[in-house]
């Protein structure tokens, strides 16, 4: 694995935006970013109403995967390019549900949505009509990169864990980011043993990922075992997909794992062990 | 279940929010006077460590859900960036504005 592979610079994009076999798709938490802007012929993916199912809190099942990209006229052999707001929190989100579900050539685009404008690169309004195919997913769920709360819960003092949220939520200071009202019901703190390695360590202000050296050199100093499996999470998932893209795309680590339950089903569970305070020390 | 972004802001608060409860850091990005839409605004916490953001909305504004301490607004935009303090000693609405350029 390595950045050639995953990663795509927003130069690169804008120069293929019309080549053949590349569909862009935009994945926002603010669907209304793709109405008043997005790249030319970019499709888009709502992460609420089209990744999950309306019913179970669970991702849509490989059947409904195959209508959507069918829907979205993506093929099983076209490079899919994701990008999204939020440094790409949910793009990255929806390229480890490409992963989950197999799709062979799917990369992020560095930086994201805020790059793109920060470079004030052009933006349309447009919606592409693209004539739907027949995609077939390549696999069910591929479950070696996703967590779920019994393996977590076992995980505690074994495998590493990566909180990625702010260290106020870390502490159990705050139940939610804070450009949101804090109103979660939830018990606050975090998973016993975790580091918190925020996210946003990994990204430079403009939303582009570090360098190897400097994420390596990031969990290292933070104490991630490489020779251990990971699990990383945040609060719904999404934040923490991005720390599993730079550990398992970027860097390569063998056995990382998103954890989507995260900590509005963790810090809900009765009886589980939870930890407050900033964690240092802890063993 | 809502995810961890953020809402469109504007410059009034939902009705929801309790400002005797919640430490509310709020302001506008301007240039020259003028408000600057579409800026990434970025709360950093008194280490310099980020913590959330934020994009303007169309009147400059921009909103975080905070707790006590101090606190660095940095806003980024292509035509210039900017960067602001504020300190919250408690619940409430604190104002910060900044200017980018």
């Amino acid at each position: 694995m390595s950045r050639d592979t995953v990663l795509v610079s927003a130069d690169w994009a804008e120069q293929n935006l019309d080549t053949d076999g590349v569909v862009f798709v935009e994945v926002d938490e603010d669907t209304t970013a793709y109405d008043a802007g997005h790249l030319p012929g970019a499709v888009r993916i709502d992460w609420r109403t089209e990744l999950q199912d309306q019913v179970v809190r669970d991702f849509v099942d490989r059947a409904g995967f195959e209508k959507l990209l069918s829907a979205k006229g993506i093929s099983n052999d076209d490079t899919v390019v994701l990008y999204g707001g939020n440094n790409n929190w949910f793009a990255a989100y929806a390229y480890w549900y490409f992963k989950l579900y197999g799709h062979r050539d799917v990369r992020l685009i560095d930086g994201g949505r805020k790059k793109w404008e920060l470079d004030g690169r052009p933006l349309s309004t447009d919606v592409p009509q693209r004539a739907a195919t027949s995609y077939t997913a390549a696999a069910e769920q591929d479950r070696s990169i996703r967590a779920f709360r019994d393996e977590v819960v076992s995980a505690i003092g074994g495998k590493n864990l990566v909180d990625v949220r702010s260290p106020d939520e870390f502490s159990g200071k705050l139940l939610a980011p804070a450009h949101l009202p804090q109103e979660q019901a939830q018990r606050g703190g975090h998973i016993p043993t975790a580091i918190n390695v925020p996210w946003s360590k990994a990204a430079n202000e403009d939303g582009t990922f570090k360098t190897d050296d400097a994420l390596r050199g990031l969990y290292a100093a933070e104490g991630i075992d490489e020779s251990r499996p990971t699990i990383a999470y945040c609060r719904i998932g999404e934040r923490s997909s991005h720390t599993w893209f730079v550990l398992h795309e970027l860097l390569g680590l063998p056995d990382v794992k998103n954890y989507d339950g995260s900590w509005t089903e963790y810090g809900s569970l009765v009886g589980v062990p939870i930890e407050t305070g900033s964690g240092k020390g802890s063993s | 279940m809502s995810g961890c972004g953020a809402p469109v802001q504007t410059a009034q608060l939902p009705a929801n929010v309790d400002t005797g409860r919640e430490v509310v850091l709020a302001g506008r990005v301007t240039t020259g006077g003028a408000p600057v839409r579409g800026a990434f605004v970025r709360l950093l916490d008194g280490q310099g460590e980020f913590t959330a953001e934020v994009v303007s909305s169309p009147q400059g504004d921009f909103r975080f859900y905070a707790a006590p301490g101090d606190w660095t607004i940095r806003a980024l935009h292509r035509s210039g960036n900017g960067t602001a303090t504020v300190t919250a000693s408690g619940p409430g609405l604190h104002e910060v504005d900044v200017t980018i350029g």
